[in-house]
């Protein structure tokens, strides 16, 4: 089932979690909600399950506005960040909650709920756990168990707020492909908030960058880190570098450097920062004509196939060390040790006007 | 075995390096235990002894008396009409203050703390000047016939009043540390606001709840300001337990008195295990191995 949401406003007192905001997630994909803390997220969530109203906007649930529905008739499947399982059932009674509290005529028979159940602890492994109490579960069976629960009612879409957050690193993994896995298989509307940037590339079809209750970025995984639409989404997702610039009718100088610019033809001597990543860097022992900015190694860390090295500028005033990802065989081929000198030249940037404060 | 000696011996170093010196220790617990003897234990016995000093015959004749018994019946209804309105309320209460926001929130919960920091005497005056005959609504109630003070009703008013705190300031802290999650977690589940309520709420509750209770109901039984102010003292008509002791000790008949005192006492002993065997519950420690173990 598709969702829609349109112009979405909400206001806590005096902040604005939700400035007009409009999203459509397609039918069965898997969609990540990314953001800071108070990017609003969260809320976009809530409010899409019905569990906060937004102050204005609607939500269409297929087409069908559901903005008034409440909770319990929007047949969504909710998982918390911190589980909320029933401390008080055991595991089976609670994936089994959602069917017992239907009213009796639609309720199915025990027996029905039990295979139901026993079905969705085998879907996420955790068939013998059925008789033990929520305290007794590690994190990530718990969270499991939560979305067994949420997928016992046959939601028509499922959402999770921050699901893995309150995991450690390795278990987050897991969880992470496997519900990648679970996804794949199953198809249903999913929407899933993280702050995680790798999370949020790694699992999802399509990722929302959300800063300051606005949406900054649609896009699939490599969209969104490939060509960030501005220098939010550039500097959220993963390492950036920036350079100071200026923008002259499709031309650009980045730090000296003279390149083209025909996206910026009409720019009238306007400032600028050019955002490059650290793997778009070129080094070189020697300058390659005069479109190379000198630079001293500060730092080298060969950890792994990639080599990262810390630059610092020469002639610049700029002492913010420049950040290059360079290959094992690039860097056998330099041999570049702490102190020596170097030119650099961005291989791949993208300019943005300055803004103005 | 030898894993388990080996952690207890730690363990013995551990406390050892943390704990103050003995004589310390022994000077601390002897003083508690002191203070104890004298101001409750010595107190205790003594009403026991003073009970049935003059043997049991008298011990039973001062309970069954007419205006004793009618003292412990009126002293029952009185806690069975308070504890439930009680209950119900601050159920209520706490729910709505722990688990939503509104305006006047903060003041909701300043009234609910009042019968705690005014004083009992204080809280029964204020009745005899709502309901008394020179009230503001003496006159009228006079009019329609309806005894307010000097009767029942008011001292069930005024022991409701009292016994307000109780269960809304256990169960406030309870639900607000427990949150709203789990009720979110059910609606979304398709439960309706009772279902939700019964099913996750109220099991999540329920030995703060039983807690507040005991304490609401052993305060209801023994409250004495608030009540004598209201009663008027009628003997086998408007008298309460505790009433009913004063008035036995004002006429010196103190074999009586000490032998109902006792009940009150025994009462206090009742509710003193019911707590202790409540509360160990509630702390019941919750394991909490969570993320270390295996996926």
């Amino acid at each position: 089932m598709s969702i829609e949401v349109c112009n979405l406003s909400k206001q806590f007192g005096t902040f604005a979690a939700l400035r007009d905001v409009s999203l459509e997630v397609r039918s069965g994909e898997l969609l990540a909600l990314l953001g800071p803390s108070g990017s609003g997220k969260t809320t976009l969530l809530r409010v899409i399950a019905g569990l906060d109203v937004a102050d204005s906007g609607q939500v269409l649930f297929q087409g069908e506005d559901a903005t008034d529905q409440h909770v319990r008739e929007r047949q969504v499947g909710f998982v918390f960040q911190h589980y909320a399982l029933f401390r008080n059932m055991t595991i089976f009674e609670n994936v089994a909650f959602g069917l017992r509290v239907r009213p009796k005529d639609v309720r199915p028979p025990d027996a029905e709920i039990r295979d139901r159940v026993h079905e969705l602890l085998k879907l996420v492994q955790l068939d013998w756990l059925a008789e033990r109490y929520p305290h007794q579960l590690s994190g990530g069976q718990r969270q499991r168990i939560a979305l067994a629960r949420a997928l016992a009612v046959e939601p028509k879409v499922l959402l999770l707020d921050e699901p893995f957050g309150a995991l450690d690193a390795k278990v987050r993994k897991e969880l992470r492909s496997w519900l990648r896995r679970l996804h794949d298989d199953m198809h249903i509307t999913s929407v899933f908030v993280t702050h995680d940037q790798e999370e949020a590339l790694e699992v999802a079809d399509r990722v929302v960058v959300m800063n300051e209750g606005r949406i900054e970025q649609i896009g699939t995984p490599d969209e969104v880190y490939e060509n960030p639409a501005s220098p939010f989404v550039y500097e959220f997702l993963g390492n950036v570098n920036l350079f100071h610039s200026r923008l002259h009718r499709g031309r650009a100088w980045i730090d000296g450097i003279e390149v083209d610019a025909p996206e910026h033809a009409e720019a009238e001597e306007l400032a600028a920062v050019a955002y490059v990543r650290p793997h778009d860097i070129e080094v070189d022992r020697t300058a390659q004509g005069d479109a190379a900015l000198a630079a001293r190694v500060t730092h080298v860390l060969s950890v792994g196939p990639i080599v990262r090295l810390e630059l610092v500028r020469d002639d610049s005033e700029d002492k913010n060390p420049i950040q290059v990802e360079i290959s094992k065989e690039r860097f056998r081929e330099l041999q570049l040790v702490r102190g020596d000198q170097v030119f650099i030249k961005p291989r791949r940037f993208d300019l943005f006007p300055r803004r103005i404060h | 075995m030898a894993t388990n000696t080996l952690s207890s011996t730690s363990r013995v170093r551990r406390t050892l390096t943390t704990q103050e010196p003995s004589w310390v220790r022994r000077a601390l617990i002897g003083l508690a235990l002191a203070f104890l003897t004298l101001f409750l234990f010595v107190p205790l016995i003594l009403i026991f002894y003073e009970a049935l000093k003059k043997g049991f015959d008298v011990y039973f004749a001062a309970i069954i008396e007419p205006d004793a018994l009618s003292a412990i019946q009126l002293t029952l209804t009185v806690a069975a009409i308070a504890v439930p309105l009680n209950l119900v309320f601050g159920v209520a209460a706490a729910w709505a203050i722990a688990k939503f926001e509104f305006r006047g929130k903060n003041l909701l919960i300043t009234l609910i703390d009042l019968p705690f920091s005014v004083s009992p005497v204080v809280s029964g005056l204020i009745y005899v000047l709502i309901f008394g005959l020179q009230g503001w609504l003496g006159p009228w109630l006079a009019e329609h016939d309806i005894k307010v003070i000097f009767a029942v009703t008011g001292i069930v008013l005024a022991t409701v009043f009292v016994t307000v705190p109780f269960i809304a300031r256990e169960l406030i802290p309870l639900m607000q540390a427990q949150g709203t999650e789990e009720e979110e977690a059910a609606v979304a589940l398709g439960a309706n606001g009772w279902q939700t309520f019964s099913r996750v709420t109220l099991p999540n509750i329920k030995w703060g709840l039983l807690y507040g209770t005991i304490l609401c109901n052993a305060r209801a039984m023994g409250e004495f300001g608030a009540v004598s102010v209201v009663s008027g003292h009628i003997r086998g008509s408007t008298n309460t337990l505790p009433l009913h002791v004063e008035i036995l000790y004002n006429e010196y008949n103190f074999a009586a008195a000490f032998a109902v005192a006792s009940l009150l006492a025994l009462l206090a002993l009742v509710t003193l295990v019911l707590k202790t065997v409540v509360e160990s519950k509630i702390t019941q420690p919750k394991e909490n191995a969570d993320e270390h173990r295996s996926v």
